[in-house]
């Protein structure tokens, strides 16, 4: 099985990398690649969509490559394989964001992106560093998992969602940020899993097992 | 709810772990990835990795130790040091980096800032402020290792780098930098207070309740350290239970 993490120029590829590549290593016939070729897109087994940075540089990213964005919605929308998406990547899946302007997004899972403004001053933003999870749904990448492990944010923006059964998981911070969404064969995570130790490492192997 | 976070600093020169007493003298204290590694195992919730020598020996930052870093852990890590630009911003975060510090660059041209974070996003630019009290209640900017006076005044620049797009503030207070006295907390206090960004209170630590202090007195949203860790007086989970115990949300494992 050929898992494929999306290179758009967006941010730490490397990190991502590695850890999908350590826990594929624990499974039989599993392989990681990074790429930005189309017809790698179309012959892997799952995509992942990481992503740092501002979400109109990425969507641009993700569309100037030629063939990619085409060949991602192929690969998710015609076919149907399982798709991750990490921090921004996860945002992508969003109708729209709002971060500098307003800019579509993949529209995978009905909701907007939007910045995070707590109504208390001695709370920061970015929203940076360990909280921990509150799970509410049930979910097969989420194997394992329990309310109260703790999971690394980095982000100004959250995921605010129409529908709330397509999220999984959610963190307090003056409010509930969404941590997980997902709707059938796509995923997305706000926090890094790749930089949230046991936890993180835990998923990316949950994903990696996952045969929606 | 969030954690308040403990980070272990690597300062690096030559490729080795060292730790300047106010800057001054070196000493060293190991190979950076096994230090790494270590302290992703101990529990450290960040690591911090800064080349105390890039900007005054005029090179670029080691792509490389950084990546052999990164490799080691999963866990998120903050480069520094000799860094200049949105490319060299590119560079180490396709090394494994998850946030990159400015630190002189940002004082000759605070544009560099919102370049880069126009460019990657607020969430991974920290912008290292070492400042020193030039009168009471007064700091001021010193770049270059602390051996420079730029006459700029630390909460100004505060702001202005937050308003540029930094996403995260590692200040330094020049004055207790090596000197184990504790964090300079009035300075901490005034730069957390001005900036909607977290804070990472820095120099200075000697006891574990240097580190509450940065915390409840100084308003920080994380607390740095390096020869009390380095140097096995204090480990990472000693750290945590003190600060828990003094009623300070910590990621306990």
């Amino acid at each position: 099985m050929l898992t494929a993490l999306i290179d758009y120029e967006s941010g730490n590829l490397h990190s991502a990398q590695k850890a999908f590549e350590r826990m594929a290593a624990e499974l039989p016939n599993e392989e990681v690649i990074v790429t930005s070729d189309p017809e790698v897109l179309r012959h892997a087994d799952r995509l992942v969509l990481p992503g740092d940075g501002a979400f109109p540089a990425c969507k641009a990213a993700l569309v100037e490559k030629t063939g990619l964005y085409e060949a991602l919605l192929e690969a998710v929308e015609e076919d149907a394989k399982p798709f991750l998406g990490i921090c921004v990547g996860m945002q992508m899946m969003a109708r729209f964001g709002h971060e500098y302007q307003t800019t579509s997004g993949l529209g995978w899972i009905a909701g907007d992106i939007r910045p995070i403004e707590p109504t208390v001053s001695s709370l920061k933003v970015p929203h940076m560093g360990w909280n921990d999870l509150v799970i509410t749904g049930a979910h097969p990448v989420l194997a394992g998992l329990k309310t109260g492990d703790h999971a690394y944010f980095v982000h100004s923006y959250q995921f605010v969602l129409e529908d709330m059964t397509q999220r999984f998981a959610h963190v307090d911070y003056d409010g509930e940020i969404s941590a997980i969404v997902g709707s059938g064969t796509r995923i997305g995570m706000q926090f890094h899993p790749e930089k949230s130790q046991s936890t993180g490492l835990r998923l990316i192997s949950n994903f990696l097992n996952w045969r929606p | 709810m969030l954690k308040t976070r403990i980070i272990p600093c690597l300062d690096v020169a030559d490729g080795r772990v060292v730790k300047g007493v106010n800057f001054v003298d070196l000493v060293d204290a190991g190979d950076p990835v096994e230090a790494a590694r270590a302290y992703d195992a101990a529990g450290a919730d960040e690591l911090c990795f800064l080349d105390i020598k890039a900007t005054h020996e005029n090179r670029g930052t080691l792509y490389d130790l950084a990546r052999r870093t990164a490799e080691q852990c999963f866990m998120p890590l903050t480069v520094g040091g000799g860094v200049r630009s949105p490319d060299d911003v590119r560079n180490l975060l396709l090394a494994g980096a998850d946030k990159v510090s400015f630190n002189s660059a940002a004082v000759a041209n605070p544009d560099v800032i919102a370049q880069s974070a126009n460019q990657f996003g607020s969430q991974c630019i920290v912008v290292a402020i070492d400042a020193k009290t030039v009168a009471p209640g007064k700091w001021e900017i010193f770049t270059h290792g602390g051996r420079r006076a730029t006459g700029i005044d630390a909460i100004d620049f505060a702001r202005t780098v937050v308003s540029k797009g930094a996403g995260e503030i590692l200040l330094t207070s020049m004055d207790r930098d090596g000197t184990r006295a504790g964090f300079n907390l009035p300075l901490t206090r005034a730069i957390s207070d001005a900036t909607s960004v977290p804070v990472i209170a820095s120099g200075g630590v000697g006891l574990l309740e240097h580190l509450v202090e940065g915390v409840t007195q100084g308003g920080a949203s994380a607390v740095l350290a390096a020869s009390i860790f380095h140097f096995g007086d204090f480990t990472i989970q000693e750290a945590k239970t003190h600060m828990a115990a003094a009623g300070i949300p910590m990621r306990m494992s």
